[in-house]
Order: C-alpha cells, then structure tokens, then sequence
C-alpha cells in the first residue's frame, strides 16, 4: 500500500542508530543540555546553584521553587516505582515521509543527547505499587513535538491499556506541538491520539495527564488536554500559541504570569497544579481514589 | 491589470485584453479581424493551460488567499436551499468568526459549519479575519452535538488560517477546547463532511475537520504550520515562504498522494473567485454524492470506519530494519540514506480512507 502511495517518491529512511538495543532497564543519561560545569544560575531567582544539590532536589531551586526541566529517564525515576518500567513500543521508529531538509539528523542528535528512541516512551510501570501505562515526554527531543511515532506510541498506549484495563498517567512535555518535519501526517496525530482518549474512556479507568513545562500547540491542543484529571507543574508553560506569536500577534502587552499553569489553574483550565517532589503521592492518590 | 491579479497571470491578462481590443474594433469599426482574434484566443488557452497547470505549491496558497474567493457564507448561499444561522456558544458570546446553523442540501436538512473571512476591511475587522475564537469552535461543538440529537448530517466547510492566538483566546482555552472538538467529531452518530475551501490552518482547521470524508479544492492547503512560520522556524525569514509551502506538502495533490483527504474538487481555470458559482456547483456534487453514500451507513460501523481511517494515518518504521542497521554498524552512524528502503518486517503505515463499508 505504502509503495503505491509514494510512487516515485522512495524517500524513506528509519531514523534509529541503536536498532534491536533492549530499553528493558533504562539508565538515565545525565541531562547533557545544561550548560557543563559544577555551577549554575537559577532561571527563576538567578541564585548560583551547586549542580549536584540541584540534582538531589528533583531540579528545583533550592531558593525560589523554580523546576528545571527534566528529561525523560530522570522523570521515570522520580515518578515510578524502582525496576518497575516496561517499555512498550520502542521499536517504532520515526522515518523522513515529507524529505524534509535536516530531519533525519536532527532525530539521530536528539536520540544521542537523550537517550531515548522517540520524543515520548511508553510502557507498563508502577506508581506506589499501583500499575499504569506511562507515557513520558522528554522536551530535549526535537521540542517533544509529536510526529508520526508519538501519536502511534501513545495510541497504542491508550488500546492497550483499554485492553489490560490499566490507568494511563502521561506527562507531557510538548514544546514543539505537532512536529513540522512530518507535515499533515503530524498534524492528523492529534486526532488520532483524541480519538484513542475517547475510547479509552468506555472502560472507565481514569487518565491523568501531566503538563510540564512546555507544553503547546498541538500536544496541548489535543490528548494532553482530555485527561479525567488535569495536573501541571508549577511556572509550567502551558498554551496553545507560542508567546512570541500571541505577542506579534496582538501587539498587546502579554500579562504577567501569561501561560504559566498557575494562569491555566487560575482560568479554569486544569485541576492542580503540584510540585514535582509531591507529584508521585498525588498521582497515587489520586489513582487509588479510582480503584 | 486589477490589483487582485497575479503577477503570474499578467501575459494572459494581457492577451486577453488585446482579443477585447480586437472584438471591439471589429464591432465598431466593421473590419474583420476574426482570423487574429481566433489565433490570438487559441494562444490564450495555450497560456491558460501552461500557467494553471503547473502552479507552484506557493501560488495555489496565494489563490487560497485571494480576497476573491468565494467565503463559507457565500458557498453556503449557492449551495444549500435554505439556511437559518445559529448563534452563540452559550457560555461566552457569539463568535462571527465561525458561523454554523441548518441548511437544506437537496430538500434533506443538515448542518453546516465553518469559519468566515470577511469581505473587507470593516467585516474582516468584525470577524477577526477569520480566526476563531475559543467560543467559535464551542459553538462548532454545540452545533455538531444539536445536529447529532436530530440525526442531521454535518457539514463543515474550512477556511480558516488558524485558530486565534490571543490573550484571551488562551485565557478561554483555545488549546482545550479544540481538543474538545476533535474528540466530539471522532464521536458523533452521523455522518460528516469536510471541505477545505481556502486555507486549512494546523489545529484550527482540523478542530472542525475529524470527518467521513474529506475533500480540498484544487488550489485550498492543508498543513501543520504555515508556510510563512515554517520559514521563520527553518530560516529565520518568513519571506521565504514560497520554499517553505513545497517543502511542507500542503496541496491538495500532495495531501491526496499522502493519503489524508479523500478527493480534489475542481476549480474554475484561474481559481474559484474566477466563477464562484461554477466552483459551488462543484462542491455541491460532492457533498450529495457522498452524503449519499454515508447515510446508507450503519452509525456503528461509521464510527468504526471514521476511527480507521485517522488511525492508520502516520508514518513510521515497525521493527528494525536490519539492512540500516549494519550499514550503520560499518561506520556510517549518523548517516542516513537519502533513500534506504524499510527492510524485512518493517511497516509503514499511510492512512489511506477506507472504502466505504456497508
């Protein structure tokens, strides 16, 4: 079918350096986007922070609160149970569909700087020995945007977990919306990915969706949207059009705090917004409230 | 030439003003020139034919554009029998960017949706353009849900360039609610209709656009960003929009050829504001013909085929492709093949529209 489809058109490359390589036990790779070195200014108050006390407080400024990003493994460690993790799907790999100039090696970059195969990994894990099917977005990724790989990954989370009736916790980290480099097929993600969410529902297991910081455009605008509960980090960006656009846009002053998941809260547009130390306890509860 | 034209289109407007000049002559002066109006209307058609047939992605986004073209109340006047417009989300206010309400398509009442440019200035001001605000797609969704209670066929016709990005538009949830649209559509027991008219811009089109089936007209683009963003994105210079529109795949082919849409409605030689009336004929046929088709569907078996036929869109390799893989090994990583094909057990899956099931 694919063939007759792209008829003169045989552009297709798998993207994956480390085909066949088994993630059964992730290793978090350290977070290589920070700048090197011992020391670092706090976004937030601009305090120097030793590296190391940062790690050992989930990234958050000892000072201010301001939580760093994370990436995708560091995140799985602190929400799920030790060993717990099974991943699922990891031999989706992305391909070039539109030939589009600089895609493949931007891939191939983020999978080296992250660790990861996709912008988002999935599988079976526990939280307070409770089961779920995860999904956790790693932003360091092509900006988490969701191509063809994430709206087919968290797809098949979502039948799955209808299946085996597991709760689904995802955590979104979708900077980047739908992902320019896949086109149309990218945009159609988000229906795909909305459509799993609503049937998923008949089976009556609550989806939490977590927004961390950012999470836009079209990741925003469609699964991580439609959880039964709501919870962002705090200071996260969460929005559908980029500041930059709304500010050009309108040539109005954007108001303070514009997008932060505190002005989501504040607006009614999620349930809680919760601290990254307390985040695991919450999901817990909140998943045991369901059982 | 009129300031509407293209600058692509200048030699034929330009022929076709001197066969004018000719016509005229002749009738007022009596001489006969027919014989050079016929060659002359013969180099006409020529040009006709080179230019409109091979329009660059680029152009096709400017006719989508141009301040001609037929609006969604305009097609839905030439269209439809009757028509009663329906106001307001019921929460907010009533948003003039998106218009909706019931119409008559061959005697059988439907609804219709869609975002409405305006025709100039002051109507462009008062419906912002044409950029929908939260409460314009909350009125889409409560529109959809009425037409469903009344077993109504839904009808949406898109143009639009995006859903607003404003300050209140994030404020009232423009992301949330056009999740909320999406899924309602992926949900409803009746049939939907797409037609991308004009401009079908990323999640503010595709919010009114989860259909059965959907069509583009030959010179409307679909995509995930605009041609202008995706320059500015790539190239830090949005003027460089015209390569950015071939790179994005955005035409009415190109979706064609990826799978996502399911036909192309003709336009009038030169675009659908050259003979708006020829164009909504066209439009017309369509919806009939495949309204006629989906209402002989079992609402579940539509359901399931509309969940199909955005489920199987993406594309992607299944399985390592073990070729790639000891390429790589011998010291090429990093490297991709411009054209390396899915080895063994690989799949890629392209949506194509299921086939009717009945």
């Amino acid at each position: 079918m694919l063939k007759d489809l792209f008829r003169g058109r045989p552009r297709y490359a798998t993207i994956n350096p480390t085909p066949g390589e088994s993630r059964q036990e992730p290793r978090p790779v350290a977070p290589k986007e920070a700048p090197d070195g011992l020391w670092l200014k706090c976004d937030g108050c601009e305090t120097i922070l030793y590296r190391k006390e940062l790690q050992q407080h989930a990234q958050i400024c000892p000072k201010c609160g301001y939580h760093f990003r994370i990436g995708g493994w560091e995140r799985l460690e602190q929400l799920a149970d030790e060993g717990s993790f099974t991943v699922w799907e990891d031999h989706l790999a992305s391909v070039d569909p539109l030939g589009f100039p600089g895609y493949p090696e931007k891939v191939v970059q983020a999978q080296a700087r992250t660790g990861l195969s996709e912008a988002v990994i999935v599988g079976r894990a526990a939280i307070e020995e409770l089961p779920v099917a995860l999904g956790i977005f790693d932003f360091n990724f092509v900006g988490g945007s969701m191509g063809s790989v994430v709206g087919e990954r968290l797809t098949r989370l979502f039948e799955r977990a209808e299946a085996e009736r597991l709760p689904v916790v995802v955590v979104s980290a979708g900077g980047g919306g739908a992902r320019m480099q896949e086109g149309i097929l990218s945009l159609m993600q988000m229906a795909k990915t909305s459509q799993a969410v609503a049937r998923y529902r008949r089976c009556r297991m609550p989806f939490i969706s977590v927004l961390t910081d950012p999470t836009m455009g079209g990741v925003y605008a469609s699964f991580a949207s439609l959880g039964d509960v709501i919870i962002a980090e705090p200071g996260a960006r969460i929005g559908f059009a980029g500041p930059r656009i709304v500010q050009e846009t309108t040539r109005q002053v954007l108001p303070e705090g514009f997008q932060t998941a505190e002005y989501a809260l504040q607006n009614g547009m999620i349930d809680l917004v919760v601290p990254r130390p307390k985040l695991r306890e919450q999901v817990a509860q909140l998943l045991r409230l369901h059982l | 030439m009129a300031a509407t034209d293209f600058e692509w289109e200048r030699p034929l407007i330009e022929l076709e003003e001197r066969i004018r000049e000719l016509e005229s002559f002749t009738d007022q002066r009596g001489i006969d020139l027919s014989e050079e109006i016929t060659r002359l209307k013969r180099r006409a058609d020529q040009l006709r034919e080179e230019i409109f047939a091979n329009l660059t992605p680029w152009q096709r986004v400017l006719l989508a554009r141009h301040p001609g073209r037929p609006t969604t109340l305009e097609y839905i006047a030439s269209i439809f029998d009757e028509f009663v417009e329906l106001h307001g989300d019921r929460t907010f206010r009533d948003d003039p960017a998106m218009v909706g309400g019931i119409a008559r398509l061959n005697g059988r009442p439907v609804t219709v949706i869609g975002p409405q440019k305006g025709r100039d200035t002051k109507e462009n001001i008062r419906r912002n353009f044409g950029l929908p605000h939260p409460e314009g797609y909350r009125k889409a969704i409560r529109l959809m849900e009425q037409a469903e209670r009344f077993g109504r066929p839904i009808i949406t016709l898109i143009d639009v360039v995006g859903a607003y990005p404003g300050i209140e538009a994030e404020q009232r949830g423009q992301g949330l609610v056009i999740a909320e649209a999406i899924m309602t559509m992926s949900q409803l027991r009746v049939p939907i209709i797409s037609v991308v008219t004009g401009e079908g811009g990323s999640g503010g089109a595709l919010a009114i656009g989860v259909a059965d089936r959907v069509w583009m007209l030959e010179n409307a683009w679909y995509s995930v960003i605009s041609p202008e963003m995706c320059a500015q994105i790539l190239w830090k210079d949005s003027k460089r929009a015209p390569e950015a529109a071939s790179l994005l795949r955005l035409t009415a082919r190109d979706l064609m050829e990826l799978g996502i849409i399911d036909g192309i409605v003709p336009e009038p030689m030169g675009g659908a504001h050259r003979d708006k009336e020829a164009t909504a004929r066209n439009v017309k046929e369509v919806l009939v013909r495949e309204l006629q088709v989906l209402e002989g569907m079992d609402p579940d078996a539509l359901l399931e085929a509309r969940y199909q036929r955005y489920r199987r869109i993406g594309a992607f390799a299944e399985g390592q492709s073990q070729e790639l893989a000891s390429r790589r090994e011998d010291g090429e990583e990093g490297q991709v093949p411009e054209e390396a094909g899915l080895g063994g057990q690989a799949v890629t899956g392209v949506g194509s529209p299921p086939a009717p099931s009945e």
